[in-house]
């Protein structure tokens, strides 16, 4: 019997994998990494250096004993190079593996900004647990670093390492902190904030060029002003890894574009975490994939289960402003309704008609409102019309 | 009375009453007898990146 061949052991590939063995025990499993497949928090890699804890501390279960507790086959440091959609196989590290359904949870590589300089092999950016050791070694003795990006990574990284005594600025172009996800109000008490727990911000500007210099790092601003830093750290966004399914002819326009079913243009090809598009939207967070995860093991198990997405309010781990964002939907016609808050700030969108189709709290008071708030918002997303095979497969 | 935590992070929610036999955390196990050391069985953060649910 061909297995089931699930490529990634990230959150997504290792939660759906638990997922479908709670419903099929026995059916042939082959999980496939590029790297070492343990199993770990990537969300804790942006708040964990406060807490002392190293790159193996964060190791929760290395992939051996992954294998065992899911019953499955674990190859690990083996790269897919091609997925042949026509013969139902793929090649990894020159072997052909023959797979009954196949499951892309290939995740989402860092963004690379296209920076000048004799340095730019020293921009660093953390995306996985081998990037989190490099990370923490290239940090011994340092003092200052800069941020490129200041999105929820970035403003994550910042607070964790000032609150270490780092000096850490943060450059953006954008106008204020999470630029993407909140309005100007609460993208500035953030700011506010985490500039009162030591953070530097040099928004509206962007970096230019990276270079060595005597003592440390030179970084050029656009404005020709200059920066200087021990380390660079980047954090400007994230580019699902969906190579392998453009080679193999399957349709990815941002991400790998998947119906309600996490169904790809293939019949046999599915996928879901940080590598897909739904709906256009590519949705890097932990409570989607989850529930992309529970839905897509009951497909895969012979009970087609279209993903339901709940509102899904994301927390942002500074702890200098705890702050809790639930993005509205794309297309929404509405407008944030503000308060301030003696010790935050509130923010709720809503469509004309008056419902509520997302919220920003920040602060202790505010974010009690969270659940209460996150059961108004009822379908995030709307139910997708099912794509036909024959719609989207590639001309 | 028992109470339920909620992982911030992926939506598990961790209820006293039932404890987390499967990790050795028997029912009705307090959240604060719960071991610092305890991570969320879906997603494997930490105890801090847990929030009382207030219904
Ligand atoms: C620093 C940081 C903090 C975050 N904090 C939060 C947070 O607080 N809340 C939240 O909701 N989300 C957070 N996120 C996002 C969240 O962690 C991700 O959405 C999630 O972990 C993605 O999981 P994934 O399995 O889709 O991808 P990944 O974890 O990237 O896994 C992809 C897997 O695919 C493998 N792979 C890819 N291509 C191939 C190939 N060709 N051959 C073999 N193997 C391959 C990789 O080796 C890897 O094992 C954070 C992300 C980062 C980086």
């Amino acid at each position: 019997m061909k297995p089931l061949i699930i490529v990634g052991t990230g959150l997504a590939g290792y939660t759906l994998a638990r997922e479908y063995r709670k419903r099929e025990p026995n059916v042939p499993l082959v999980l496939l990494t590029d790297d070492d497949g343990a199993f770990y928090s990537k969300p804790r890699l942006s708040n964990a250096f406060k807490d002392g804890k190293s790159a193996d501390q964060l190791l929760q279960m290395p992939a051996d004993e992954m294998a065992k507790q899911l019953n499955a086959t674990i190859l690990t440091g083996v790269c897919v190079s091609m997925i042949d959609p026509q013969a139902n196989t793929l090649l990894v590290d020159g072997q052909t593996l023959a797979w009954s359904k196949l499951v892309l949870a290939c995740g989402a590589n860092p963004v690379r900004l296209p920076l000048a300089g004799d340095a730019v092999d020293q921009v660093l950016s953390v995306n996985n647990r081998l990037d989190y050791a490099s990370f923490r070694e290239a940090l011994i003795g340092k003092r200052s670093v800069v941020l490129l990006g200041a999105g929820l990574i970035g403003c994550e990284f910042a607070n964790d390492l000032a609150g270490h005594g780092f000096a850490v600025t943060v450059v953006d172009c954008a106008p204020h902190p999470l630029g993407r996800l909140l309005p100007v109000e609460g993208g500035a008490a953030l700011q506010k904030r985490l500039e009162q727990a030591g953070v530097r911000f040099r928004l509206g500007s962007s970096i230019a060029r990276v270079d060595r210099s005597a003592a440390s790092l030179k970084l050029t601003l656009d404005d020709a002003s200059v920066l200087d830093a021990d380390m660079v750290l980047s954090a400007v966004g994230l580019t699902p890894r969906a190579e392998l399914a453009t080679a193999a002819g399957l349709a990815v326009q941002r991400g790998i574009v998947t119906d309600q079913m996490l169904q790809t243009s293939h019949p046999d090809i599915y996928a879901l975490g940080d590598v897909v598009q739904i709906d256009g939207w590519v949705l890097p967070f932990v409570l989607p994939l989850m529930a992309q995860a529970r839905a897509l093991a009951a497909t895969l198990s012979g009970q087609p289960t279209p993903v339901h997405y709940p509102a899904f309010p994301v927390t942002v781990k500074t702890p200098a402003c705890p702050t809790v964002i639930c993005p509205p939907a794309l297309g929404i016609d509405g407008q944030w309704l503000n308060k301030t808050l003696p010790d935050g700030w509130r923010g709720e969108y809503r469509s004309t008609g008056g419902e509520l189709h997302g919220f920003a709290l920040m602060g202790e008071t505010a974010i009690r409102d969270r659940l209460l708030l996150a059961k108004q918002i009822k379908d995030w997303l709307p139910v997708l019309p099912h794509l036909s095979t024959t719609e989207c497969l590639p001309a | 009375m028992f109470r339920q935590y909620l992982c911030e992070i992926c939506g598990h929610i961790y209820d006293e009453a039932l404890g987390a036999p499967q990790e050795g955390i028997a029912p009705g196990t307090r959240w604060e007898d719960v071991p610092d050391s305890w991570v969320c069985p879906d997603c494997g953060v930490t105890k801090s990146d847990f929030g009382l649910c207030e219904s």
